[in-house]
């Protein structure tokens, strides 16, 4: 077992569009700064990235918090939303529920989830519809 | 260990110790320590910042002089695009050429033309499939040196192509040795610069092992004498020396390389700030839909940049009205014997982790840690007054060894206080045990 030695903690906003991606971009930065690999760094901000968006588009926000150890990165993104009725047809490539809202600001591609499978070694989903769903993503380096 | 070479340095005799680059540095690169400025080498990229807002004009670049030219036989001028929109009285690209000719340059060359033939060279890469989206320009030597050391995740983006600097440069030494039958180091090629990054980067290149550059000379240095030769140029007979069209001028403006490239899908960014903030969006995969980033350290491209005289807008209207009379023209007539490979980077800029903390990620997980724990100590006002551009810079700084938090003039100030405290307490003392005597 390695030993965690970094932990990080994020609310993410949901009113505010302008700040998705704050989470993401500042585990970027103390990553760079404990010296991870520039692979690491990228795989990380994406799928943290698609995560947060997630969030702040389906489930009114949430937090993300993340462990740091030599080893791996621990990923996980909490929220209170309405859960995920059909986590398999949500993996797909290009499968999306984002309201016109969120597609008009460019998101909603059906992207999100497919990119975390990509960019995560691990992807564990727990949802509950009408109580919320967490995302645990595992990125080893 | 590598060498760093700087063009941008401090004059310490008319620095004032303020701190008003440390606030302006994008790369956090500058620390007053003892009432002086100083650079940190690794960090710096030659932008120019420092020299647009230092009051004490105290930040300089070093450049090479046109006194320099002398030292070789056969002189070579190539002007960045960016001198022609200097002048108020030039309405034609000639005249500035057959200026630089008059005051002791043998042949010029436009880099506005060598630029074209990096866009035909860009497209050509795109249609054999050799290059990634989105690609990433590298006509600015201080955005590349960014990427180098904060984006290492986009250095694949890179457009694997010379400068249109260092293609004017090869193709005049070339040229040159072929017309004068002189040796290689004969030949003094010279380029007229709006830029601080470019000398650096015909010192140390990316891309490529050696610059092809002997000599860059700032705008600001030249403009006298050449205003001077401006006016008294016979302008009824110049010499034909121009040979760029619009495209390839224009890439002295903000837009100019993408807009010759291609009509959509693209982006153009200006100012090192705007820059930083669209490659970290660029670093996390956020534009979907853009093929083609171009993006200039300064301010309006590379007519904002510090070694010029005249205000970046103004030339960048004057530029405009001079591609006006370029219109008709394609890129693709009288091509320079230049081949595609002859362009190409010949080795990819390497990653320097300049950021992290300790070599050892154990130790730097350590570091962090203190890190952490000395910031929540310091006010977070980000005053600067310590020397350091943020509360959370200085406390890296003592992590790494170059910083003490009294450095910090409110903890300093509480530390006094206390210490005022602590000796009245003891005055106290004293008198009591006199009393008792």
């Amino acid at each position: 077992m390695s030993d965690i030695v970094k932990t990080l903690h994020y609310d993410v906003d949901p009113k505010d569009f302008d700040s998705v991606g704050e989470a993401s971009g500042k585990t970027k930065n103390v990553l760079r700064q404990l010296g991870f690999p520039p692979e690491v760094l990228r795989r990380v901000a994406i799928a943290m990235y698609e995560g947060e968006i997630n969030m702040v588009i389906h489930a009114n926000g949430g937090t993300a918090d993340v462990e740091i150890s030599p080893k791996q990165i621990k990923i996980t993104l909490k929220d209170n939303g309405p859960g995920i009725p059909d986590i398999e047809k949500a993996m797909q490539k290009g499968y999306s529920t984002a309201s016109e809202e969120a597609r008009s600001l460019g998101f909603g591609a059906g992207m999100g989830l497919f990119n975390m499978d990509t960019y995560a070694d691990e992807l564990n989903i727990t949802t509950k519809i009408g109580v919320g769903t967490t995302v645990e993503m595992i990125i080893r380096t | 260990m590598q060498q760093y070479f700087h063009s941008v340095t401090l004059d310490s005799d008319k620095c004032k110790g303020c701190i008003n680059c440390i606030k302006h540095c994008p790369t956090e690169a500058i620390r007053v320590r003892q009432s002086k400025a100083h650079i940190i080498k690794e960090r710096c990229i030659d932008c120019g910042e420092c020299i647009r807002i230092c009051p004490h004009n105290a930040k300089k670049a070093v450049t090479d002089s046109l006194s320099d030219i002398e030292k070789y036989k056969y002189k070579v001028a190539i002007p960045a695009p960016t001198l022609y929109g200097q002048f108020e009285t030039v309405d034609d690209i000639n005249v500035v050429l057959n200026a630089l000719k008059a005051i002791g340059f043998d042949a010029v060359f436009e880099v506005a033309r060598a630029a074209e033939i990096v866009t035909l060279a860009t497209k050509d890469l795109i249609l054999q499939n050799r290059i990634s989206f989105p690609i990433i320009s590298t006509a600015c030597p201080a955005v590349v040196r960014l990427i180098r050391v904060r984006f290492p995740g986009l250095i694949d983006n890179l457009l694997p192509l010379l400068s249109p600097m260092e293609v004017a440069a090869k193709i005049m030494r070339k040229t040159s040795i072929e017309k004068t039958g002189l040796k290689p180091e004969e030949i003094g090629i010279f380029f007229i610069s709006p830029c601080a990054a470019k000398m650096t980067d015909s010192k140390e290149p990316l891309g490529t092992s050696k610059s092809e550059v002997d000599g860059v000379i700032a705008i600001k240095d030249i403009y006298i004498p050449l205003t001077k030769a401006i006016n008294k140029l016979d302008k009824d007979n110049l010499e034909s020396l121009a040979s760029a069209g619009r495209h390839g001028v224009g890439w002295a403006l903000n837009g100019g390389e993408a807009s010759a490239l291609t009509d959509d899908e693209y982006i153009s960014v200006n100012g090192i700030n705007n820059v930083i903030s669209v490659l970290e969006e660029l670093d996390e995969n956020k534009f979907r839909n853009i093929k083609f980033a171009e993006l200039g350290a300064c301010t309006g491209g590379c007519v904002g940049g510090p070694l010029t005289v005249e205000n970046g807008f103004v030339a960048d209207t004057r530029i405009k009205s001079l591609m006006r009379k370029l219109s008709k023209y394609t890129m693709e007539s009288n091509m320079p014997d230049i081949r595609l490979e002859d362009v190409l980077w010949t080795s990819k800029p390497e990653y320097f982790s300049i950021m992290k903390l300790d070599d050892d990620m154990e130790k730097a997980m350590q570091k962090m840690q203190q890190m952490d724990e000395i910031f929540e100590r310091l006010p977070q006002l980000d005053c600067g007054s310590c020397g350091s551009p943020s509360c959370k810079a200085l406390a890296e700084d003592i992590v790494r060894g170059k910083g003490n938090e009294m450095d910090c003039v409110f903890n300093l100030r509480k530390r006094v206080q206390s210490l005022a405290k602590e000796m009245i307490n003891l005055d106290e003392n004293m008198i009591n045990f006199k009393y008792e005597e």
